[in-house]
Formats: C-alpha cells, sequence, structure tokens
C-alpha cells in the first residue's frame, strides 16, 4: 500500500505551511502555490506529511492511501 | 433550411435500401431522414428508426439481463465519448451500474465550445434519438431519471425537446424513467461533468474536486452517469442496429460516425457527419470547398490542436491519424482560420479568452492562464522596440515555463487545454510568431477576429481565491 | 456557615484564583487576536515561519479556554459570591452583579462557538466557519467589560495597566486588519473600524462613573449581604499592596 500527497487545488488558498513541513515533497511555485511529488512516501516521511495535512488551514493537502496496482483509492 | 446536412462521407456513396431491420452501413446514421426543417416528430423517428428496444421487460430479473446485454452490446461497439474525452461508454455505465444506490442519468447537451454546434444540433432535429439514447442507459444503469441539460441559449433546442418530451410523456408507461429538460449556463467549463453535476445540485456551475467522481456521487449524491447528447444518440441506434453494423463504419480503434462541427472559410459551414477516419478534404469539399486560402484548421475545440496548412493534405479525422499531428478529434471541432487572418493576433485573443473563461477556484488556473495570454499578447506586439528580440525570447521561455506550471494542477482539464492549444499555435504558425518577434504587428491584425469568442460571465463563487496578495 | 467562615478567614484562594485566572485569559485571548491577525496576513520571516505563527494561534486560544475554564471553575468553587456552573453559560441569572457578570457567560458562550466549529472545521463550509471565527471579535470587548464589572480590581494599578496592554493589542490587531487591503469590501472594514471605535469612546465614557467611580460594588448588583464584605476584601486586599 503506498501512501502520496495530493493537494485539492480548489481548497488551496497558497498559504505555503505544507511546503514548510514537508520541503522533501512539497515546493512552491512562484505564486505561493504547492508543487508536490507524487511518488509513494517513504516511511520516514508519512508522519510529517500528515502534520503538514493537519497543518494546513483549508484541508486543502490530503495524504491519499491506494493500492500500489491502480490509482485513485480513496483517502 | 436546416444548419446539419446529411452528406455520405464514404466515397463513393453506396446507396441501398434502408429497412428498419437491415439498414445500411453507409451514412447518415443520426442524422437520417431528417426533415427540411424543425425538429423529427415522434411519428418520423419511430418510421425512420423503429421502436426503442427494451421497453417491455418489466421483471427485475429481466431488465437486469437486458441492462447488461445492452452494455456488453456498447462494448463490443466500441463506443467512445464524443464530449471530447472519448472515454468508452460501456466503462462508464459499468461504473455507474455497480453502484449500490439508484442512478441518475445527465445527457449533456450544454455545449461550452463556442465553435461547436453539434449537440444543440441534435436536440433541434433529432431530440427523439437523444432522449432514445438517454432512456436506454437510464435502463442499463437502473436509474430511474433523464435529465437532458441545454445551453440556456439554444433556444431551438430547447423548445424541441421540451415537445418531443411532451410527446413522449404521453406514450410513456409508468416503469420508463422520467425525462426532463434543464438549463445550464454556457460558459466554457460549465459542460465539464462535475461542473454540471455541480450546477445541478443547485450550486454554481464550477467545477469541484474528485473523489468523489460523479458515477460515485453526483447529482443529489446519487451515482450519475454523464454522458454527451451525440454518444447517447449513437448508443439509441447500436440499441437497435447492433455493434457489428456500429463497426462497419468508422476505424477499428475509433468505430462508428461522428458529428463535426465545420467553421471558418467555407462554402457552408454547419454540423456534418463522418466516419471517424474520414479525410479533411472530403469534409470540406461536402460544405462546398473553401472560401479561401487557409493557415491551417484548429482540431477539437479550444481544448485542442492546432495543424498547419502544410500538414492539411490527406489528414484524416480519427484520433490515430490525429495523433501524428498532435491533435485529437476532441468535441468535433473543425475550425479553419483564413489566410487573411493573423494567427498570432488570433491567438493571443484565445489565450485571453481562454484566461477569462477560467471559474477562477484555482491559483495555477487563475495566474497561470493569465500569465500565459501576457506573454502571448506580448509575442503578438512584437519586438518593435526589441530589435535584438530579447524581450521576445524570454517571453517564448515563459510560455514553455508555464505550460509546465499549470498542466495537472487545477481541479479540471481548463489549464491543461488551454496550455496546449497556445503551444501548438506557435508550433503551427512558427514562420508568423518569428515575423511577430522581429517586426511587430502585422497588416492582419487589425482585421475583425476569426475565432469566435463570445463574452460569456462566469459563475464566481466565494471570493476566497483570487490574485494572491504576495 | 460558609459565609461566616470565609468572613472570619479573608478571601479564599479561589477568590485569587479566579481573578488571577480571568486576567491571564483575557490577556491570552488578545494574544490570540494579534496571532489571529499575523496569520491571515500571511506574514512570516524566517524564524517564524507560517506554520509556526499557525500553531500559536491555536495553542494560544486553546491556552485562553483553559485560562477561561479555571476561570469559571474556581469562580464558582469560591463560595463567596455564590456563582453557579449555569451563571457560566446563561447570562444574566446570577445573583451576584448579575449583568456584569453575565457578560462573562456571552462571552464564554461566543469563544466556545468558535472554538467548537474550529475544531470540527472540516465538516464545515469555509463560509460559515469564517463567519463564526469573527465572533471572536464581538467576544473580547465583552470579555473586557465584564472584567472590569465584576472584578473588584478595576482601580488596581496591576489590572488598569493589563486592561490598557490588552486594549492596545487588541486596537493595533484590529487596524491591522481593517486597513490592510482597504478600501476593498469597504462595507464591512468601515463597520469594523466604527464599531472598534464607538467601543473605545463608550468604554472612555463609562470608565470614570462605573468601575472607576465611587460604590461601584453596590452599584453593579453585588448582593447587599456581600457588600460589607466586598469593601472589606477589597480594602484588604489593596491594603496588602
Amino acid at each position: 500500500m503506498s501512501q502520496r500527497v495530493r493537494v485539492n487545488p480548489i481548497a488551496c488558498e497558497a498559504h505555503g505551511m505544507c511546503a514548510e513541513l514537508l520541503p522533501e515533497r512539497i515546493t512552491l511555485d512562484e505564486w505561493g502555490y504547492p508543487l508536490l511529488d507524487e511518488q509513494p512516501l517513504r516511511a520516514a516521511e508519512v508522519e510529517h506529511a500528515i502534520r503538514a495535512a493537519r497543518a494546513c488551514p483549508t484541508f486543502a493537502l490530503l495524504v491519499t492511501r491506494e493500492r500500489d496496482a491502480a490509482r485513485g483509492g480513496s483517502r | 433550411m436546416n444548419p446539419a446536412t446529411a452528406p455520405t462521407m464514404q466515397a463513393p456513396p453506396a446507396p441501398s435500401a434502408a429497412t428498419r431491420e437491415q439498414p445500411a452501413a453507409a451514412l447518415p446514421r443520426l442524422l437520417a431522414g431528417i426533415p427540411a426543417s424543425g425538429a423529427m416528430t415522434l411519428e418520423d423517428h419511430l418510421t425512420v428508426h423503429g421502436e426503442m428496444p427494451l421497453t417491455g421487460a418489466h421483471r427485475r430479473r429481466q431488465v437486469r439481463e437486458q441492462a447488461a446485454t445492452l452494455i456488453d452490446e456498447v462494448q463490443r461497439a466500441g463506443l467512445l465519448g464524443h464530449g471530447g474525452a472519448a472515454f468508452p461508454a460501456a466503462t462508464k455505465m459499468r461504473a455507474v451500474a455497480s453502484q449500490r444506490r439508484r442512478a441518475i442519468v445527465v445527457i449533456n447537451a450544454a455545449e461550452g465550445e463556442p465553435a461547436s454546434l453539434k449537440d444543440r444540433t441534435l436536440l433541434e432535429i433529432v431530440p427523439h434519438l437523444v432522449i432514445d439514447g438517454g432512456v436506454l442507459a437510464a435502463r442499463a444503469v437502473s436509474a430511474d431519471e433523464v435529465i437532458v441539460c441545454a445551453c440556456e441559449s439554444a433556444h431551438a433546442g430547447i423548445e424541441a425537446t421540451t415537445r418531443a418530451i411532451a410527446e413522449r410523456d404521453q406514450r410513456a408507461s409508468s416503469h420508463a424513467p422520467k425525462v426532463r429538460l434543464t438549463t445550464v449556463p454556457c460558459h466554457y467549463v460549465a459542460g465539464q461533468e462535475t461542473a454540471l453535476v455541480s450546477h445541478l445540485n443547485g450550486a454554481p456551475a464550477r467545477p469541484t474536486f474528485t473523489p468523489p467522481m460523479p458515477f460515485q456521487q453526483g447529482v443529489a449524491r446519487r451515482p450519475t452517469l454523464v454522458n454527451n447528447a451525440e454518444t447517447l444518440a449513437h448508443l439509441a441506434l447500436i440499441a437497435r442496429h447492433g455493434a457489428s453494423w456500429f463497426r462497419q463504419v468508422g476505424t477499428p480503434t475509433q468505430p462508428g460516425s461522428a458529428l463535426v462541427t465545420l467553421a471558418g472559410p467555407v462554402a457552408r459551414p454547419g454540423v456534418y457527419e463522418i466516419e471517424h477516419g474520414a479525410s479533411l478534404s472530403s469534409l470540406v469539399a461536402a460544405a462546398g470547398g473553401a472560401t479561401a486560402r487557409l493557415h491551417g484548421v484548429l482540431v477539437g475545440g479550444y481544448a485542442g490542436s492546432w495543424i498547419g496548412a502544410e500538414h492539411l493534405h490527406g489528414l484524416a479525422l480519427s484520433n490515430e491519424h490525429l495523433a501524428a499531428h498532435g491533435a485529437t478529434f476532441g468535441a468535433g471541432v473543425v475550425l479553419a482560420l483564413s489566410e487573411l487572418a493573423c494567427p498570432v493576433a488570433e491567438t493571443a485573443r484565445l489565450a485571453r479568452w481562454l484566461a477569462g473563461q477560467s471559474t477562477r477556484q484555482c491559483g495555477p488556473c487563475v495566474h497561470g492562464l493569465d500569465a500565459l495570454a501576457t506573454s502571448v499578447a506580448q509575442l503578438a506586439a512584437g519586438g518593435g522596440a526589441d530589435p535584438e528580440g530579447v524581450g521576445q525570447a524570454q517571453a517564448a521561455q515563459r510560455v514553455d515555463r508555464l505550460a509546465s506550471l499549470v498542466t495537472r494542477r487545477g481541479a479540471c482539464g481548463h489549464p491543461d487545454g488551454a496550455v496546449s492549444v497556445i503551444l501548438s499555435a506557435m508550433d503551427a504558425f512558427q514562420a508568423q510568431f518569428a515575423d511577430h518577434a522581429r517586426h511587430g504587428p502585422c497588416d492582419a491584425c487589425a482585421r475583425p477576429a476569426e475565432l469566435p469568442l463570445p463574452a460569456r460571465p462566469v459563475p464566481s463563487g466565494s471570493q476566497r481565491t483570487g490574485l494572491r496578495r504576495q | 456557615m460558609s459565609t461566616v467562615l470565609a468572613a472570619s478567614a479573608g478571601p479564599s484562594v479561589y477568590w485569587y484564583l479566579t481573578r488571577s485566572t480571568g486576567a491571564v485569559a483575557l490577556l491570552l485571548l488578545s494574544l490570540a487576536i494579534a496571532l489571529g491577525v499575523i496569520d491571515v496576513q500571511r506574514w512570516s520571516s524566517p524564524r517564524w515561519p507560517r506554520f509556526v505563527i499557525d500553531s500559536l494561534h491555536r495553542n494560544v486560544s486553546l491556552l485562553a479556554m483553559v485560562f477561561l475554564v479555571l476561570h469559571i471553575l474556581t469562580s464558582v468553587l469560591d463560595s463567596f459570591a455564590s456563582i453557579s456552573l449555569i451563571d457560566a453559560v446563561v447570562p444574566f441569572v446570577g445573583s451576584y452583579r448579575p449583568f456584569w457578570l453575565g457578560l462573562g457567560a456571552v462571552s464564554f458562550d461566543l469563544l466556545l462557538a468558535v472554538i467548537i466549529t474550529s475544531l470540527l472545521r472540516q465538516r464545515m463550509g469555509f463560509a460559515s466557519w469564517r463567519a463564526v471565527h469573527w465572533l471572536t471579535y464581538a467576544s473580547w470587548p465583552v470579555a473586557l467589560v465584564h472584567g472590569l464589572g465584576t472584578g473588584s480590581d478595576a482601580n488596581t494599578a496591576w489590572l488598569q495597566v493589563l486592561s490598557i496592554v490588552c486594549v492596545a493589542i487588541v486596537i493595533a490587531a484590529v487596524l491591522a486588519r481593517v486597513l490592510r487591503g482597504w478600501p476593498a469590501n469597504l462595507k464591512i472594514r468601515g463597520a469594523a473600524l466604527g464599531g472598534a471605535g464607538a467601543f473605545a469612546l463608550l468604554l472612555a465614557l463609562w470608565l470614570p462613573g462605573g468601575p472607576l467611580g465611587s460604590e461601584w460594588a453596590r452599584r453593579s448588583g453585588t448582593p447587599t449581604a456581600l457588600l460589607s464584605h466586598s469593601k472589606a476584601t477589597t480594602t484588604a486586599s489593596t491594603g496588602r499592596r
């Protein structure tokens, strides 16, 4: 089972806390919106990803759980 | 005179007696037997196409079996969606049918693409065929309701469909799914699946984040099958004549016929029915030929791709053939640009229009498309004051960067489509863009616009995402 | 029985605790408002990243609630003024300075709504969450007036200094919030400025004749049975200064 970070672009308001808390996977573009590395998270990163998702003021950052075979799983 | 004509696009046309049991393989199919003006009445529809199948069964098991059979038939026919994405119709139906709650069918004739007329034409001329498709799809996915969604400004289509629904109500059995018509706004993204569902749920017609997808939770949180009107019209014929019949025209990977909207400098622009894989030249010939020499043709719509004049000879209209030119069939728009127009100026206008059609929910789309439009405008304004072309080179680089910054970062495909069409324009009209870089605006820049870019107000929701104050 | 004991023993530890926790709660609430404005204006620096400001805002707010709850519990436990738990949430039904104490309940109720909606934020729409969150701006002045009206310390230097500090913090926060981005949404901003100005004016008009005036304890609704105690404890506490 793989976990990835994903952003809801409608909810995202470019607060930028996610990039502060998970710089390994998230950087900000020139307008302050997150650029995500959506490859599966390493085990050590998951806890930080969850913290980053909790810190997001608009709950735009998601940590998804998917079966490895197919994408498009549920939270 | 109906805006649509029904030429045969195969050469040579083979007239054969079309009977209800074994209709001619050739075209026209969707546009078969259409009257000289107005819509086909229910009587005419039944005469030309025959009764709609699958109306007899009432017992659950029988209905389920018939539903499964129909979906299998649609799968064997290889019917793809005609709304632009070319998604396999049977796969979508199975996804909805497998949900537990009672489903609902939405016939999407919103047609926010300004250059496309096919869906409203179907409603205007053959509403019964479209509604048949919707009702059959409802049976296939065990839905009890069918909602026809027409663009607010498609008055003729709305009228014809309303009358058609009334005609059917008189004959409908109590087991038949309820059919009703709703109008939707006409802005570009309104026909996007989740935007349409959002509108039907009483919210503004703006895309929503997925999951959940409409097939899981859509209108009234029920599993919703959203299909383009043309797709369902094809389904209505597949249910009557079978998958093998459907596959007798078209290509193996893209079987069947399709409606295209031919626009631009041709003698008779309008909606034509072709088989997938028909040549562009035969389409233009059927439309009375071009009335001017062309810079190029936009295929697919405003999320499609430009193809320069030098590639038009021998161009065939199917995804397979178009792929070589980086294009897809899309929503069946074939928009020719005359040599009199300035492709650079038209592209700049198109970029600005596309930026304006953003529903402004996602930062990368709002900022990216705005920056894209500004950069293209810079390229159009040219290097008059910039003989080295430094500003131009920077603007071109910026367009490339913006393309990667914007793709797949919105909730819908609008920014991706916009980027794709702009990049294809810059590629197809390299010479003109280079000319503008060196010499600035050309004489043709001042000509009236050829691309139809109507003012279409976009609903605003909460103003949370606006241009960020950094 | 307990009243007699209290009279002879002097003010109970709860009396001191309720006043001190109340004061701290007000200070923390003021800081939380300031941090909230800094947060929404997205200010940050390398040493104070966004997530720190945001966490601080959330944690200071929760800490303020902790002190607020302690303030309520100690005021109930304190036998002097027979305040019950109901008085903490239902305003104006108490026997001790009902109006001024009731303001505390109003403020607490508003803050409860703010905190609960923030904890359950994920389940709400953003617009509703924000509308409720703005109730903080209403709960603060109500808390301030409650403190000045209910407490016995309005004449003390420490409370006056504390009140001035809190007022300064919140005025600065409100001005920063309203003025940045002026004149967008002019109606709301104008109303906010107007409300803040009106409150400041009313406060300035009320204080001299109110808590800072003579016999405030009697005029504010302290039950007569407690009045002599009240006088005694006031002089006693100031006497200790």
